[in-house]
């Protein structure tokens, strides 16, 4: 337990800890434990348990595949048009519970940050790791629509991990400017749930970005059309083909929100726990 | 090794107390903002306060060191800034070693888990790995004698099941400098002497530097070879406990004296409290008065009050009737005394009340505040809010049939 050499650490104010980097990683079984804790309270006192993270996208898949596939009656290739949906709302379900756990995070542990010092990173990014267990749910979901339609995808699906990465890029990016302006502004709780509502329609969810053929470009500035556009790629056989031009914008624009996030995260950082 | 592992110099902590508005709105802080940029005084309705200013001092590795000071002292404050929560606004420490803060027990306890997982997570917001914790697990679990209920949820516990279990993971940490905040005012009297007893074993046999607030005389002096004196804000004095203790409780012996708010009507002007004699066990309050007419009689009436205002036991001249007889006065000053006061250690307050035979003119509620350390020693009291504060002189019989 005691240090190979004993650290000398100064407080002062405005002085950025010059270890933070290394502190992140030897509290890293920590991140592992309010992880775990979040996942295990997560469905107790609940009859349905895991099965919420199962009901809830079956639910949506349903309605969107109505309201887009057979009302609108939008094109879907030649993959059955559930499956497009699901393809487009695995990452979007990810991409949201991750963004709005990273959001509330740091208010969700008031009473760790007041008492207790550790990188308060770790609190955004441990609740980013709760999101992707119902993600892994939902895959169950997808191989059984893949099954019932004997839809078998191809060697692409190895490249999928790329675009789980770009997607947690995004929400951990987003979701550090809002946990950490929620810390000093509450209003920022109001604007999460908004941002969802209004994003989901703004992303390729129900649809496919082909339909948008004159804005895709624009449209990539959105890094959750990248994100849906590469899932699809990956799961329906290269359908629709991959633009790489509109991949790198949405992958330079989750780049930019997570490299803004974790400067403003860190500027704020200091003076949490005298404002929460 | 002659370098001390905690050096603290001229650390300053400011904070911004806003009146009537607060700006945790977005809208406010843009409000602000505008009028800001329009001239307006943006920093008009907020007032600075100095938690901690210019304190300065140093620990050598092994010490123990309590931290006395009235409430609002800036201890928590301080050790705050020691542990990394906040940082200081002025000022810089030097900490040479790895650092285990005990602000709460339980910090991070959930209630929906069970008593064996809030052990392991308790224990890694603490700073522990995990194969410490297991390393130690059982040690932690015979320490709390909690064994039955380890795979029970945590909000089944009794508090006094919680708080074992929580004191028990924060005891079994090992760092190289141990920062406590009163953490010992919990739990049933024969589990905080465990507390004690594996503090003062933490802090003689490791070698170990420990920082520990408290109120509980006994404790510091049973744990902390030196002190560290801090009132409002500033460092009033340093130095070994046997000194630093009995100053600090006998400080505040000065009185506080009033303006009057209405010259025209009789008022109190001055309270003081005999801290020395406090120490002693003797009561002894005296009360200042003035009056633009004689009192006949002058009356002054004290009601003693618990730390959270209930009143314990109040009383003033006219209740004695015929018995209080002094002199018509338009100035004095009037002592009450109790010779032995009938308390259990605490904090209490005292509210004086100014009148004559027939009605009352004046009252200063809450005009001091103390704590009392009983020079009656029972070492197993068990907590206040069960048994009361009154220590009445019991006169027990036992017959054997």
């Amino acid at each position: 337990m005691s240090a190979p050499d004993t650290p000398e650490l100064v407080l002062e104010a405005g002085r950025a800890s010059r270890n933070y980097w290394g502190d992140l990683w030897r509290f890293r079984e920590l991140l592992g434990f309010l992880a775990w804790r979040d996942i295990k309270v997560r469905y107790k006192q609940t009859v349905l348990g895991v099965l919420w993270a199962l009901i809830q996208p079956a639910v949506t898949l349903a309605v969107f595949t109505f309201v887009f596939g057979k009302l609108a009656a939008m094109p879907a290739g030649n993959v059955p048009y559930p499956l497009l949906v699901l393809c487009g709302l695995l990452p979007w379900q990810l991409f949201a519970a991750a963004f709005s756990n990273a959001s509330g995070s740091l208010v969700a542990n008031t009473h760790l940050i007041s008492k207790v010092y550790f990188p308060r990173l770790i609190v955004p990014l441990s609740s980013v790791a709760v999101a992707l267990i119902d993600f892994a749910v939902v895959l169950v979901l997808l191989a059984v629509l893949c099954a019932w339609w004997q839809f078998v995808p191809d060697w692409r699906i190895v490249l999928t991990p790329l675009f789980i990465l770009l997607t947690l890029v995004a929400a951990l990016g987003t979701g550090l400017w809002l946990t950490a302006l929620t810390v000093k502004y509450r209003d920022f709780r109001f604007v999460v749930p908004f941002l969802l509502q209004v994003g989901l329609f703004l992303s390729p969810v129900g649809f496919s970005s082909t339909n948008l053929p004159n804005w895709r470009t624009l449209y990539s500035l959105n890094p959750m059309v990248g994100a849906i556009d590469g899932f699809r790629w990956c799961l329906l056989r290269g359908e629709p083909p991959l633009d790489l031009l509109n991949l790198a914008i949405s992958s330079g624009m989750a780049l930019v929100l997570l490299i803004s996030g974790l400067w403003y995260f860190r500027q704020v950082e200091r003076t949490f726990a005298d404002i929460i | 090794m002659s370098q001390p592992v905690i050096e603290v110099s001229t650390v300053g902590k400011r904070y911004y107390l806003s009146h009537q508005q607060r700006s945790d709105t977005l809208r406010d802080s843009i409000a602000q903002t505008v009028r800001g940029l329009f001239g307006g005084a943006s920093q008009g309705n907020r007032e600075e306060f100095w938690a901690l200013r210019d304190v300065s001092f140093s620990v050598n590795q092994g010490d123990v060191v309590g931290i006395i000071g009235r409430n609002g002292a800036g201890k928590s404050t301080l050790l705050k800034i020691l542990s990394r929560i906040t940082e200081p606004t002025t000022g810089r420490a030097v900490i040479r070693g790895r650092v285990a803060s005990l602000l709460e027990v339980g910090t991070g306890f959930h209630p929906e888990l069970s008593g064996r997982e809030n052990i392991f997570l308790n224990g890694a917001i603490l700073g522990m790995s995990r194969a410490e914790i297991t390393r130690k697990f059982d040690e932690i679990v015979a320490f709390a004698e909690v064994e039955r209920f380890l795979d029970t949820q945590v909000k089944h516990y009794s508090s006094g099941m919680y708080v074992r279990l929580a004191f028990a993971v924060a005891a079994h940490l090992e760092p190289e400098i141990l920062v406590v905040d009163e953490v010992l005012a919990v739990g049933d009297a024969q589990f905080q002497k465990k507390c004690l007893g594996k503090m003062s074993e933490v802090a003689r046999d490791s070698g170990r530097t420990v920082l520990f607030v408290s109120h509980n005389t006994g404790a510091l002096q049973a744990i902390c070879r030196s002190a560290l004196w801090l009132q409002q804000g500033r460092v009033m004095r340093a130095g070994p406990m046997a000194e630093c203790l009995p100053a600090y409780l006998a400080s505040g012996n000065e009185a506080a004296t009033y303006a009057p708010t209405n010259a025209d009507r009789p008022h109190l002007t001055s309270v003081a409290l005999d801290r020395t004699a406090l120490a002693t066990g003797r009561f002894r309050l005296s009360v200042g008065f003035k009056s633009p007419f004689p009192l006949n009689p002058p009356v002054i009436g004290i009601v003693l009050q618990s730390r959270h205002g209930q009143p314990l036991a109040g009383s003033n001249g006219r209740m004695m009737g015929d018995r209080w007889t002094p002199p018509p006065l338009r100035e004095g000053v009037i002592t009450a005394e109790i010779p032995m006061l009938p308390l259990h250690s605490d904090t209490y307050r005292a509210s004086v009340y100014l009148g004559d035979a027939t009605q009352d003119y004046d009252q200063k509620l809450d005009a001091v505040e103390f704590d009392y350390i009983s020079p009656n020693f029972y070492p197993q009291t068990p907590p206040l809010h069960v048994i009361g504060q009154l220590d009445l002189p019991w006169q027990w019989t036992v017959d054997s049939r």
